[in-house]
């Protein structure tokens, strides 16, 4: 963490509570309690019914893998090997970009819909990152 | 839009294209513009209406000595230019303005006098998709592709026909950056960018821009050049984040604007002679030709594989070489619009015979945006 020199997000208002969650080894999604649907990224009303009436809960953390590239372009700050850009749709609905982290970064290693679970990358004092990994078998 | 009522009467692209150091950014959009007002036998004092992207309208008007009444910035990425002739039609047939310049220029290889690429760190991007690793669109605009790939079983080498494919246009182009014949192991051993995407599935980067004038349809038989009627425009948006498109194997925004154009026009797609799609990468055409619905979904990649796109093809595309071969400054929808008026001109170097109908089909940002515009050489 002491040398993590990549880009770090900025919470706004709106977010804050997403980036807190991280923090503490919880991804947190926000659902409407109108039409009960689930959204990310965070705003503080219903994307599909304009509803204000929205609650933070915690998800699963369980998703799996929809695409991905595995970027062989010149990223010193994520080291010298090629490394997975990935989307996952998360148990819940919502669909949001990570890495995908401890496997390989070969696309035999990373097959589309393989089940994935969250971990939480520390990157300063305030951010934590939501990265995924294989799931471990039950 | 009202219909066929409004006329391109001036087109051109920056006097050299490719490398040009010795240029800022806001000269190649003086370069382009006084080579379409050349094009169009008129000087800045005719132009009312100026519109850009990236860059401000109020800089290149001042630059050229425009006093327009009719302005419009509407920035969305490289079919912008698409939307900016959408908003041209309407402002004209409304009377705001009567002869609109559109102008194009990025020193996107040079970087002369160039916009810096940043995103804010409070931005949705900058907080939910920057921090992973993207960079620039080879990072990108690549994601989606792969989950189409298994959804329809479209292979690296299927994508590897694309390149090959606009490279015949591309070898009848003498202004074309990439003009020698490719196989498809010579994109699949090309240089490994984002996988799949090797350096050949990816468009170039260079510096140029381009100028188009447009005013009513009425009018336009005064000009010199033959005039390009507009027959329908279509516009849209979807998402600033890729990875907040709704679905990985077609762009809404390209079903939008296309089903918008056409409907506009009054077409049907066998009217269809010349099609330019805006191809950033190689699957660009792919969900180009299904979304304008040129092809059922998961047919695009064989419908090319198979012939259809090339030179002597039922559905000439992307025939000054495309993004992937012939250049790409960044916002490259400018250079679709030129070669559709070039065609139906009768003056495109790979020209299309007989053609009277073409579409010039634009995305912005990384399925962002998207424009697109039918043409017709016959008046209306
Ligand atoms: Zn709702």
């Amino acid at each position: 963490m002491a040398d993590y020199n990549r880009p770090l997000p900025t919470a706004t208002p709106e977010t804050r509570h997403f980036w807190e969650g991280t923090q503490n080894g919880e991804l947190r999604l926000q659902r409407c309690t109108a039409c009960k649907e689930s959204y990310f990224p965070p705003r503080p009303f219903c994307p599909v019914c304009g509803s204000r009436a929205v609650e933070v809960y915690k998800a699963s953390g369980k998703a799996t893998l929809y695409s991905y590239v595995i970027n062989h372009r010149p990223r010193p700050d994520f080291g010298t090997e090629p490394h997975s850009i990935a989307v996952v749709t998360l148990a819940e609905g919502p669909r949001m970009m990570t890495n995908i982290v401890d496997c390989p970064q070969t696309p035999e290693a990373l097959a589309l819909d393989m089940p994935l679970e969250v971990t939480f990358e520390k990157a300063s004092d305030e951010i934590s990152l939501p990265k995924f990994r294989p799931a471990k078998k039950a | 839009m009202k219909q066929k009522t409004i006329a391109v009467v001036g087109a051109a692209e920056t006097t050299e294209m490719g490398k040009i150091p010795d240029t800022s950014q806001l000269m190649l959009h003086a370069d382009a513009a006084l080579n379409a007002m050349k094009d169009a036998g008129l000087t800045a004092k005719d132009i009312d209406g100026i519109a850009t992207a990236g860059d401000s309208p109020v800089e290149v008007a001042h630059y050229l000595g425009i006093t327009p009444t009719w302005v419009d910035g509407t920035s969305v990425g490289g079919c912008s230019f698409m939307l900016h002739v959408r908003h041209a039609a309407a402002a004209i047939n409304e009377g705001l303005c009567n002869t609109v310049l559109i102008t194009h220029a990025e020193s996107g290889r040079s970087r002369v006098g160039a916009r810096r690429f940043s995103r804010d760190p409070a931005s949705q991007s900058g907080q939910f998709e920057v921090p992973f690793g993207i960079t620039s669109p080879p990072t990108m605009f690549t994601i989606p592709a792969l989950r189409y790939m298994k959804q329809y079983g479209v292979t690296e080498e299927d994508l590897a026909h694309v390149a090959v494919v606009q490279r015949e246009w591309a070898a009848q182009n003498p202004r074309a950056s990439f003009r020698d014949p490719i196989t498809v192991d010579d994109v699949l051993n090309s240089k490994m960018i984002a996988w799949p995407f090797r350096m050949l599935m990816c468009c170039l980067v260079t510096d140029g821009g381009g100028a188009l004038i447009l005013t009513s349809a009425e009018r336009a038989k005064d000009f010199p050049q033959k005039p390009v009627y507009i027959l329908g425009t279509g516009e849209s948006c979807e998402t600033p984040m890729i990875s907040q498109m709704e679905d990985f194997t077609s762009s809404k925004a390209f079903r939008v604007s296309g089903k918008k154009a056409f409907g506009e026009a009054g077409i049907k797609h066998a009217d269809v002679d010349h099609l330019m799609i805006y191809d950033a990468f190689a699957h660009l055409p792919v969900y180009g030709l299904e979304d304008l619905g040129f092809c059922d979904k998961g047919e695009g990649a064989a419908f090319i594989r198979d012939g259809h796109t090339r030179p002597g093809g039922r559905l000439p595309l992307n025939t000054n070489g495309g993004g992937l071969s012939y250049m790409h400054s960044g916002m490259y929808g400018m250079y679709a619009l030129q070669e559709s008026v070039r065609q139906m001109r009768g003056i495109a170097p790979a020209q299309v015979p007989n053609a009277k109908i073409s579409i010039a089909h634009g995305v912005g940002g990384m399925f962002a945006a998207s424009g697109t515009i039918v043409f017709s050489n016959e008046a209306p």
